[in-house]
């Protein structure tokens, strides 16, 4: 357990992802890691168990905020400042592009805080990737149901099979050069302005 | 030639307008840059993009690109400011029971500054806990600001009051939910806190230090060294987006497009309220703030290194940076009139002569000699009396100190 004594906190308004981070700072040895997820709560959370190296998202609004609690926690002599110095760009680079960054104590070894960094850059890209494609089944599954109601529409209107009704649309995409769940959209929209 | 790209980082704040119009209504393109906005969620953000080049240029607080240069944030890294977005657009905003609080202590509700501070510090003495502000990043505009004004008024900022950092589009909230008791942030979050939380604006920016600098347009100085034709070509764009937005008859579309999704998301009533200085300041009540925002007149987009030299007088006294002539010299550095004057001297029109001005010895309007011809400029005055003259500037930090 080489880095069991580090404490992280990880602060993230997405509970899913904050835990998926955290499983995988677990998995790696570390087990003084908590999560919150209201930056709010910080101030009480850094007095109670100071942490050593804290990750945060880029789209929290709330990084201002942050700053400001380790601006004053500078006062109690406890130095925090942001990891990414200049002397990993690529880093820099990688963590920004995943959307993650992270802030440590001063004095503390990069080469300990850049494995938390590279974990966290990873789970937050595995996250997206999962996000996507969680996206791209919904709107799947939407377009599905627009093509359902618009063959379902032509199946009444033109008394066709439905396997008519499907190739109807599926030409008629083809022909227009535009996609099959557009045409079936232009279909739906119409009937319900035309329909009694 | 194909145009250059650029990347430009902005809050969703009314005085990014310079930048949005420099896009919407072609100044930008006309001095072949294609200008892509990114709305940003924090300061910090728009701070860390532009320090690692994903921005080329920013909307930046006028402090931001001192404290980067001074080493005061995490990637300490040279930026500078050579054109400013223009004066005013600030306010502060209580909560209604504050307000309420203030009105019975004896606010006269007409938003002058004095006054109004001198009834919130009966109320500070008088509450049984520390009221707690608002500002939207450390090193603002609204931050210094908002001290300058509690201290002038009898209120010791870091020990009367507590100050705590939330970005602009979450003020509002904050304050109807009692999480804080009042902020300063520009427009059009006081007019929204105003119109959804019940809050009430007691004072504005232009009412503390009038014809005062808000934001700038940033960029890191390695960046602008490599491609001055680039610089200079947005110094044209973000000036005559200023002439455009300053033109009474632009006024209507100028507010409709703020108010675009993609930009403020909000009303053009809202938007309107800010670029007339005909703000509602509670309770229906309509007051006109002449000079509220000023995107070009009174070299509004002029960097005086005066300016900056009086952020850095307020760094120094609230313990951000300690004070020093060498320190003093990087913060005037930050501010390029010399870049501003070599890109607009093609267009003939009137340019500062001087770098610097003393601020707070102009009760009125008041004229400046510029090249091609003379530049009339605003009213500059403190609302406590004090004078800022840049070449006093050890003895301004000194009596400020003696005053704290």
């Amino acid at each position: 357990m080489p880095h069991s004594d580090l404490s992280i906190l990880i602060i993230d308004e997405n509970r899913i992802r904050a835990s998926i981070i955290e499983d995988g700072l677990r998995e790696a040895g570390h087990h003084r890691v908590a999560c919150i997820h209201d930056v709010n709560e910080v101030g009480r959370t850094i007095a109670a168990n100071p942490p050593d190296v804290i990750v945060i998202d880029l789209e929290n609004p709330k990084r201002d905020t942050l700053e400001h609690f380790f601006s004053l926690s500078r006062a109690v002599q406890r130095p925090i400042a942001m990891f990414v110095d200049r002397s990993d760009g690529a880093m820099i680079e990688k963590a920004v592009e995943a959307g993650v960054s992270a802030y440590v104590v001063d004095g503390l070894r990069k080469e300990r805080v850049k494995a938390i960094l590279d974990m966290a850059v990873l789970r937050f890209n595995a996250f997206a990737k999962l996000t996507r494609e969680l996206e791209q089944a919904r709107s799947e599954l939407e377009d599905r149901k627009i093509i359902d109601q618009a063959k379902g529409l032509l199946m009444k209107s033109r008394n066709l099979s439905e396997a008519d009704a499907y190739a109807l649309l599926r030409s008629t995409a083809m022909n227009q050069n535009r996609r099959m769940v557009d045409i079936a959209q232009s279909l739906v929209t119409a009937a319900a302005l035309l329909g009694p | 030639m194909s145009p250059t790209q650029l990347t430009a980082g902005f809050l969703p704040l009314l005085d990014s307008i310079l930048l949005v119009l420099a896009r919407e209504k072609g100044f930008a393109a006309d001095e072949g840059l294609e200008l892509h906005l990114v709305r940003e969620t924090s300061w910090a953000n728009v701070r860390d993009r532009s320090a690692l080049g994903h921005f080329e240029i920013a909307q930046m607080l006028a402090p931001m690109p001192l404290a980067a240069s001074l080493g005061l944030t995490p990637l300490g890294t040279e930026m500078i400011a050579p054109i400013v977005c223009g004066l005013g657009n600030n306010a502060i905003t209580v909560s209604a029971a504050v307000w309420d609080a203030m009105a019975a202590a004896g606010a006269p509700g007409d938003l002058a500054a004095g006054p109004a501070g001198q009834s919130l510090a009966k109320v500070v003495a008088a509450a049984p806990r520390k009221l707690r502000f608002g500002v939207v990043h450390q090193t603002s505009s609204h931050n210094y600001e908002l001290r300058y004004w509690l201290a002038a008024s009898g209120i010791r900022p870091d020990r009367d009051v507590e100050i705590v950092v939330l970005p602009p589009p979450l003020l509002p909230e904050a304050l109807g939910s009692g999480g804080i008791d009042g902020y300063c942030v520009g427009e059009p979050w006081n007019s929204i806190g105003v119109a959804t939380q019940n809050g009430h604006i007691v004072t504005t920016k232009t009412l503390i230090w009038q014809s005062s600098p808000d934001k700038v347009i940033g960029m890191r100085a390695s960046w602008a060294a490599e491609h001055p034709e680039t610089v200079g070509a947005v110094i044209r764009a973000i000036y005559r987006a200023g002439q455009w937005c300053a033109e009474p008859g632009n006024l209507e579309e100028a507010a409709r497009i703020m108010a675009g999704p993609a930009y403020l998301n909000t009303t053009a009533d809202i938007v309107t309220r800010s670029l007339t200085g005909w703000l509602d300041i509670g309770n229906g009540l309509r007051t006109n703030v002449p000079g509220f925002y000023v995107p070009h007149s009174s070299a509004a987009n002029f960097p005086w290194k005066s300016h900056a030299l009086w952020y850095y007088s307020q760094m120094v006294r609230w313990g951000e940076v300690a004070p020093s002539a060498a320190h003093a010299a990087i913060a005037a550095a930050c501010f390029r009139p010399d870049l501003y004057r070599a890109a607009l001297a093609p267009l003939g029109v009137p340019l500062p002569i001087a770098d610097g001005k003393t601020d707070g010895t102009h009760a009125q309007d008041h004229v400046v000699a510029g090249s091609s011809g003379a530049l009339v400029m605003g009213p500059d005055l403190f609302f406590d009396g004090a004078t800022f003259d840049p070449d006093a500037l050890d003895a301004y930090i000194a009596s400020q100190r003696s005053a704290d």
